[in-house]
């Protein structure tokens, strides 16, 4: 059976009909990407996925006994909770001594006395994701985990999970708006815009057209990504860039990545 | 020792002090003041209530202060403005009280004992009462901590936990209830929330962790509620303002030394945080 299995998912919030015939299925040991531009319902459908929210119509079965370690979005400490790191871990549970480990492991020692609220955005994600790996996750469930990352950390945060990934053998679910630098580690790459159009290995998603239409590559395909190879390298300091939109954006870094692979 | 009037109001505090820390933590950290508020308003519709079926205060109270608070907690999953909604009904509630007991009329005498507590005339019964109570809410807060903090992180991580985030909601709205229900002898409808709030604000200054945090609070509130009874006793002044009013100095004094301490320890608190 699959960790996670959602079948014919409708999902409503208010009036709005956010996810509309999802089928969705995770293995052991799988890496899945989910991308969609905003407002696409991704971190909706991770949370129908985990539990969080409940669908509207069809059903989602999760393993029993599954251990979900949870990486969110953004988690807002409010100032007017006081939370070490270290107390933040005990919480997932673990020894002492495993604590610690996980924190080495994650690249994050010594960070078990500072406040949570004030961690830099690279030392957050890295805490949170020690955070899921203390529960002994079956899947790892990380919802834009390099999110406010500049490149270098995106890329180092994108390795710690390969590795884990390569270490515990967990299965990752993760939503991400920019797909380059994920698509090369994921088996499957889900392309989500309230419905699923189109899913399957990186390079079969990133050359269907509906990705295509999603990400605004369509015929000029080739113009976006010399345009973008070219502002990339002048760190976005051209006065064009002003001009290019989000999609392309993401796109053109994309087929940059994808172009160098 | 129980014959003294004013060694069972120092009991009776001290026993409130010990459920509102922690109580008033979660008030703070997850913002339900209002929602207090609401659910405290409340109780004076229960006091109309014991008084119209003749039954004990404390249980009209509980029971007020319980279907307002699942009320409540209801309205805050929907979308609109909750502000405005707690507000009405934590300001109807309160009305509709005062109206239900002027119409009972005999008890109009004693409205201002309910607004603002009457913590001096406590009998050995209300300590039961309250003690009670507070063992109630402690032990409840202390039965669910790890998921109560979890879930007031964040619900969808609670989830990822195996905890169901509505579930913890229900259990602080069951000890607020119960907590309301024993503190309205004490410091009375209208200063319900202040007691929950202020010594739970003034021990975010101190402390760097939530279970510190909960005991200092404990601590404060206790504090508040002594000088409030001494400051009652000798300028003759009525005990549950003078206690939230003891809370509010000591808070001042809090969040001065709190911004002395993270001057000597490292950046403002506002930076850290």
């Amino acid at each position: 059976m699959s960790l996670i299995d959602a079948r014919n998912v409708i999902v409503r919030l208010g009036d709005a009909e956010v996810l509309t015939d999802i089928d969705f299925r995770i293995d052991r040991g799988e890496i899945v990407t989910i991308v969609g531009p905003n407002g696409s319902g991704k971190s909706t459908l991770l949370r129908v996925l985990i539990g969080a929210e409940a669908p509207h119509s069809g059903t989602v079965e999760r393993e029993r006994g599954l251990r979900i370690g949870y990486v969110p979005q953004r988690l807002a400490v409010d100032r007017t909770l006081p939370l070490t790191v270290g107390r933040f871990l005990r919480l997932s549970g673990g020894t002492a001594e495993r604590r610690a480990d996980m924190l080495a492991r994650v690249g994050a020692s010594g960070l078990g006395d500072r406040q949570l609220g004030a961690l830099s955005g690279g030392q957050f994600q890295r805490v949170m994701l020690a955070q899921a790996l203390l529960v002994g996750p079956d899947i790892l469930v990380l919802d834009e985990p390099t999110q406010g990352l500049d490149q270098p950390g995106e890329a180092a945060l994108y390795r710690l999970i390969e590795d884990v990934h390569a270490e515990i053998g967990c299965a990752v679910l993760m939503v991400s708006h920019d797909l380059h630098v994920v698509m090369s580690a994921s088996d499957r790459v889900i392309c989500l815009n309230g419905h699923i159009c189109c899913e399957g290995t990186p390079t079969v998603v990133s050359e269907a057209p509906e990705y295509r239409a999603l990400f605004g590559l369509g015929t000029e395909g080739a113009l976006a990504l010399y345009r973008h190879e070219h502002s990339h390298h002048h760190h976005h300091d051209h006065p064009h860039d002003a001009a290019h939109d989000h999609a392309h954006d993401h796109h053109g870094s994309d087929a940059d990545r994808t172009g160098a692979a | 020792m129980f014959d003294d009037f004013l060694f069972r109001a120092a009991v009776a505090v001290t026993g409130l002090a010990l459920a509102a820390g922690p109580m008033g933590c979660f008030v703070v950290w997850r913002r339900m003041a209002y929602f207090g508020d609401a659910t405290a308003h409340a109780a004076i519709l229960g006091v109309a209530l014991s008084l119209a079926l003749a039954m004990p205060i404390w249980l009209g109270v509980l029971v007020m202060a319980l279907l307002m608070a699942l009320f409540v907690s209801k309205l805050s999953g929907r979308t609109f403005a909750i502000d405005t909604m707690l507000g009405v009904a934590a300001h109807s509630a309160l009305a509709f009280g005062l109206l239900a007991a002027a119409l009972i009329g005999s008890v109009r005498l004693d409205l201002m004992a309910f607004l603002f507590g009457d913590v001096l005339a406590v009998s050995v019964k209300d300590l039961a009462v309250i003690w009670g109570g507070a063992a109630l809410v402690l032990g409840l807060l202390a039965w669910r901590w790890r998921p109560l903090i979890l879930a007031t992180l964040n619900r969808d991580l609670a989830t990822a936990h195996g905890i169901d985030p509505r579930r913890e909601q229900l259990v602080l709205t069951l000890a607020l209830a119960v907590l309301v229900a024993v503190a309205i002898k004490v410091v009375g409808a209208l200063l319900i929330t202040a007691l929950l709030l202020i010594p739970a604000a003034a021990a975010r200054a101190l402390t760097r962790g939530p279970e510190a945090m909960a005991v200092v609070a404990v601590i404060v509130a206790a504090l508040s509620g002594w000088l409030g009874l001494g400051l009652s006793l000798t300028a003759d002044t009525p005990a549950g303002p003078s206690i939230v009013a003891a809370a509010a100095v000591l808070f001042s004094l809090a969040a001065l030394v709190g911004t002395r301490l993270s001057r000597i320890a490292g950046p403002p608190m506002s930076e850290r945080l």
